[in-house]
């Protein structure tokens, strides 16, 4: 589904990843850990052509999409959240889905300025699709909120929901239970699940250990930018090199 | 839905205001003022949905409203041709000119991006100064023809302020439309999150660079406005003082607010107009306003009117309560 091939990342004097390499099968929930710095945001700003890396590749389904800019990869399938939420907080939460509609949306600025009737119809399919991905979310009462006033929680379960609405075949989390309580990480691991079910591969970043083995098929383990180890959370629980990596560190 | 009918109506409004505000104002001079506070609006507009919607600044937006000015002059008196084709000439020639520029210039960010439109502005108006066997230099363009329609001319300030007036309401009806659609959301999306909607699929590049030229085309068409209802131009309408008047209307009036853009225009046209002995001293003046406006009421008049009445209305009661 996904490879990736030999990443290098230099940012000047800092290898932020270097010689990364990995598979992400279909339909499974892939986690990616590692302490503070060791260059899981890096690996996703490379992979959604946020960053061009230094050297290496990409490929999304067999095709190559390591040169590709950010704007191209939605079209692909390809969808994220971001660690420090990034909400256009000044649109509704419904508006905000919507615009994970936008290239299943087709009006030009002239058909949207003179209301052409193709334009009409596509805008109102497109508040259903949001509200129904709304609902999925469990946000379905905030949608005439202002994005920038909802609780942090809701705030993530929104970002969820516009990448959700993009209708990707996989998704990139980066973090998503940073800064949840209890209550509200255990209906993450339910959504992250149903998400799965979707029939959307998952990749996730997560510092919360109990959350990533509990619902990881593999894990991939990065330390200071290399790749340290891969498994099944079983394995990862009883590898000596990431115990250590993690105990060292903390 | 309910909201939707509140647009309408408040459009709706709008118009008979601007319909029925001549039966009130006889005076050419007032009425002059008016036909101002339209093409201004148009302008404001213009910016603000560079400025205020896709969160892109330009300092040169006086140089397009030159540029369509002075288009449609040159065309209409050395060439003789139709002021309605003239502006058409104009608004595409523009939008062409401001597409191609954009894309070089958009790249920037910030003060870069200030700076790059500051300096697009000043070359056009060094233009409109030195190259005096077409425009006439700084002593400027006369004789432009009025426009008309079917022998009826727009030779009066009445017919000219319907005129612009015209002109205004369709510029912030297509403006309201643009708003509230998806291209509206992306725009609004670059300006909160530039990397999300690009990874949603926005591409930012290219729509801010269709958003400069509109905004461009627009400016262009006022001017082309200006300059048949004026008759005469010359350089000093469009110089970067203009651009940065622009600005302050765009700030004062409300970022992101297509009523919001009437206000700002409205306000900077009319007191200027009332505050004469400050002539001299008007860029001190909108320094000024930029400043409390954005320490007091960063949201513009748009917002911040209704604020100022709400919280009036709550202290009113707040008082009623602790008085009982
Ligand atoms: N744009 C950048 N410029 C310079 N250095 C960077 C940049 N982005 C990341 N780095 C560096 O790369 C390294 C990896 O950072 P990264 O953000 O990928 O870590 P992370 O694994 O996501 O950490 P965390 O768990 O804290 O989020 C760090 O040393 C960081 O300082
Ligand atoms: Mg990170």
């Amino acid at each position: 589904m996904l490879e990736v091939r030999n990443l290098t990342q230099r940012f000047g004097g800092i290898t932020a990843l270097e010689d990364i390499s990995f598979n992400v099968t279909k339909g499974e929930i892939t986690g990616v850990i590692g302490p503070n710095g060791a260059g899981k945001t890096t690996l996703f700003n490379i992979v959604t052509g946020i960053y061009a890396q230094t050297s290496g590749t990409v490929h999304l389904e067999g095709k190559d999409i390591s040169a590709l800019p950010a704007e191209m990869l939605a079209a692909k399938g390809l969808v994220r959240t971001f660690q420090n939420i990034e909400l256009f907080g000044n649109m509704t939460v419904l508006e905000n889905v919507m615009l994970g509609l936008h290239t299943q949306s087709r009006s030009g600025i002239l058909s949207c300025m003179f209301k052409a009737p193709w334009h009409l119809k596509e805008e109102r399919n497109i508040r259903e699709i949001a509200s129904e991905w709304l609902e999925f979310c469990d946000i379905t009462d905030l949608a005439d909120q202002k994005a920038s006033n909802l609780p942090f929680g809701k705030g993530r379960m929104l970002e969820i929901a516009r990448a959700m609405a993009v209708r990707p075949s996989i998704m990139l989390m980066d973090e998503p239970a940073a800064g949840l309580n209890n209550r509200e990480t255990a209906e993450l691991a339910t959504l992250i699940r149903k998400i799965r079910d979707k029939g959307v591969t998952v990749v996730l970043v997560e510092h919360d250990m109990e959350l990533v083995m509990d619902i990881c098929d593999r894990i991939i383990v990065l330390n200071l930018g290399r790749k340290l180890a891969e498994g099944t959370p079983r394995e990862i629980q009883e590898n000596q090199a990431v115990i250590s990596a993690y105990l060292g560190e903390g | 839905m309910f909201s939707k009918h509140r647009e309408i109506f408040k459009f709706l409004s709008l118009v008979l205001v601007v319909l029925i505000t001549p039966l009130l104002v006889h005076e050419g001079y007032l009425l002059n003022v008016l036909i101002f506070v339209g093409i201004h609006t148009i302008l404001s507009l213009a910016l603000n949905l560079l400025l205020g919607y896709a969160g892109q600044i330009s300092l040169g937006q006086a140089g397009f409203f030159g540029l369509g000015a002075y288009i449609s002059g040159i065309l209409t008196t050395t060439h003789a041709i139709n002021p309605w084709i003239a502006m058409l000439a104009a608004a595409t020639i523009v939008t062409t000119l401001a597409f191609f520029v954009g894309f070089p210039i958009l790249k920037l960010k910030g003060h870069y991006l200030a700076m790059a439109t500051l300096g697009l502005g000043i070359i056009i108006y060094i233009v409109f100064n030195e190259a005096v066997d077409r425009t006439g230099g700084p002593s400027g363009l006369s004789g432009i023809p009025n426009l008309s329609i079917a022998g009826y001319t727009f030779n009066t300030d009445l017919k000219n302020y319907y005129l612009i007036w015209t002109f205004t309401l369709v510029a912030m009806g297509l403006s309201l439309n643009l708003v509230h659609s998806r291209i509206g959301r992306a725009l609004r999306a670059i300006h909160d999150s530039e990397v999300a909607a690009r990874v949603m699929g926005v591409n930012a590049r290219v729509l801010k660079v269709q958003i400069f030229a509109l905004s461009a085309g627009l400016s262009a068409i006022a001017g082309s406005l200006y300059a048949h209802t004026m008759t005469f131009i010359a350089p000093a309408s469009f110089g970067f003082n203009f651009s940065v008047e622009l600005v302050t209307m765009v700030i004062i009036g409300g970022l992101a607010s297509i009523y919001g853009s009437l206000l700002g225009a409205a306000l900077l046209t009319v007191l200027p107009e009332m505050l004469r002995a400050f002539q001299d001293y008007d860029i001190i003046v909108y320094g000024l306003l930029l400043v409390l406006m954005t320490m007091f009421m960063p949201g513009g008049l748009v917002k911040g009117i209704p604020e100022l009445f709400t919280s009036i209305r709550a202290r009113a009661t707040r008082k009623v309560k602790t008085d009982a």
